[in-house]
């Protein structure tokens, strides 16, 4: 018994690189050649699918984003514009108030003008008559005082006696 | 449970190991006496042989003429021999296992020891000056064996081609899904890590390596016709495969790789010893790869076949159960060493056309 160790026998070895070498250009024209391109174009395509995913996740997030921004504008904007017209309104209520104020105020300096007026002519009037009526009077109380001479003469005697002559 | 005949067992196994051990330097010792006698007498006698394990174990991990399948059946295979006077074909049958001498156009032939053809002259007797002039390129059982594997490689990767081309784009199915993976993990672990740039022009090459190798060696795990050659445990077929990754390394090897052999960055009264010694990586890289690959299958197939002869050797049905506990072990095991050997023999042809086409700035 011997064995192929030491002794590899010509024609395996000429077989096996036929065999081998025949192998490899059918396969790498048949097979590794289509397989690879196609692993090569498909693992392509995931990528771009995922370019595109996360492109496309990027683009939302900025949307969302510029939505938030823009319902955060239109929030603040409202928020002025009530306080605008709060503002406003206190002013056009304050105004109001005041003209209202004025107004009354007015009217009422008016309405004690008038009281005023009215009461200094009330007092004149009753002044008139109240002198009318005590000249009246006193017309008829000299009247009747006079009727008699006597008293006259007494009044102008003591009349007299009171001038003195100085 | 009673756990005793494991202790049983363990023990019958020790000694079987020990004897088989022990056979096989007894074997040895008759093998070197055999071939005067079967050179004297020319055939070989059949009946009532003791049973040598060694003999039986180098016969099936060694190349035949026919393709052994049960009993004294077995396939012819063409015999093709180039003499100096020309061509011979016949089917190996006309051998008749050996017991036969085939006159043939130009010569007598005879086969000896099951494997070589040599020349017999008209005495009857080998004529081994003669047989030198005799070269056998017959398709043997390993031949045979590799066609098949080429077949059924061309096939299987014809048709996931087909099926890329069919599916494109789409998620693989079936034989596609299952072998999709190893192409990447040639790809992505063995090829683009040691390669890096340009890996893809050596693809081919790496990914045929793969296949071949470990297609044969699972072929060389099957027991029966279609496998039970010992292909890539043969030092001829590793011999050619390690020779073509030296080519190719050697080929694409670019000028850093040129100048780390013949101007190594050492003083230059050390390059007597250098560039040899770099000379001798150039040859050993290969050497290494050519050497590993048939020493793990062959051996791998030794310790199976030795395994089976423990029932033989021991003469008794009682050693079967743990003979075929060891073997089943063992054949998962080859398994496993079968696609591991692959990845180490395509791994290191990556690495050693790296380190051929590495770019030094």
């Amino acid at each position: 018994m011997s064995f192929d160790i030491g002794n590899p026998s010509i024609g395996l070895v000429f077989w096996t690189l036929i065999a081998f070498l025949l192998l490899l250009l059918l396969l790498r024209k048949f097979a590794w050649k289509p397989i690879m391109e196609a692993i090569g174009e498909r693992e392509k395509s995931i990528e771009d699918a995922l370019t595109s995913a996360e492109k496309a996740k990027a683009e939302m997030a900025r949307l969302t984003n510029e939505n938030e921004q823009l319902l955060k504008a239109a929030r603040a904007e409202r928020d002025v514009i009530l306080k605008e017209a709060k503002a406003l309104k206190d002013q056009i209520v304050a105004d109001a108030k005041n003209l209202a104020q004025a107004e009354g105020a007015k009217l009422i300096e008016q309405a004690r003008k008038e009281i005023d007026d009215q009461k200094k002519r009330a007092l004149a009037d009753v002044k008139n008559q109240v002198s009318s009526l005590s000249l009246e009077i006193a017309r008829k109380v000299l009247q009747k005082e006079f009727e008699d001479e006597r008293k006259q003469e007494a009044l102008v005697t003591d009349l007299l006696k009171d001038v003195k002559l100085n | 449970m009673d756990f005793r005949h494991f202790f049983d067992s363990k023990k019958i196994s020790f000694i079987a190991i020990f004897a088989v051990l022990t056979t096989f330097s007894v074997a040895k010792a008759t093998t070197y006496a055999a071939p005067d006698t079967a050179a004297a007498t020319g055939y070989e006698a059949h009946a009532d042989e003791e049973f040598e394990p060694t003999k039986v174990i180098m016969e099936h991990i060694s190349d035949a003429h026919d393709w052994h399948l049960w009993g004294h059946t077995s396939i012819p295979l063409p015999v093709i021999l180039y003499t100096d006077k020309g061509f011979e074909f016949f089917l190996s049958s006309a051998f008749h296992h050996g017991e036969h001498d085939h006159p043939g156009k130009h010569y007598t032939y005879r086969l000896v020891d099951k494997k070589k053809i040599k020349v017999v002259n008209a005495a009857g007797a080998v004529d081994e000056e003669a047989s030198k002039n005799v070269w056998d390129f017959s398709i043997t059982k390993n031949v045979a064996s590799m066609f098949l594997s080429v077949i059924v490689l061309l096939l299987i990767f014809t048709s996931v081609a087909r099926a890329y081309k069919r599916r494109e784009g789409k998620a693989p199915k079936g034989l596609q899904s299952f072998l999709e993976p190893i192409i990447l993990f040639v790809r992505d672990d063995i090829a683009r890590p040691n390669i890096g740039h340009g890996y893809a022009r050596f693809m081919p090459l790496l990914l045929t390596i793969f296949f071949f190798i470990w297609v044969n060696n699972l072929l060389g795990l099957i027991p029966i016709f279609p496998g039970a050659a010992n292909v890539t445990g043969n030092i001829a077929v590793t011999f050619v495969l390690a020779l073509i990754v030296l080519i190719v390394v050697n080929v694409n090897g670019n000028k850093y790789y040129w100048k780390h052999i013949l101007m190594p960055d050492v003083p230059w009264w050390l390059y007597p010893i250098m560039i040899p010694v770099e000379l001798v990586g150039v040859i050993s890289k290969p050497f290494a790869l050519m050497i590993r690959l048939f020493a793990n299958i062959t051996a791998g197939h030794i310790i199976i076949l030795s395994l089976i002869s423990l029932i033989f050797v021991f003469k008794s049905l009682a050693i079967a159960p743990v003979s075929l506990a060891f073997v089943l072990f063992m054949n998962v095991l080859e398994l496993l060493v079968a696609a591991l050997q692959a990845f180490i023999f395509t791994l290191l042809t990556a690495l050693f056309i790296g380190m051929a086409v590495e770019e030094h700035h």
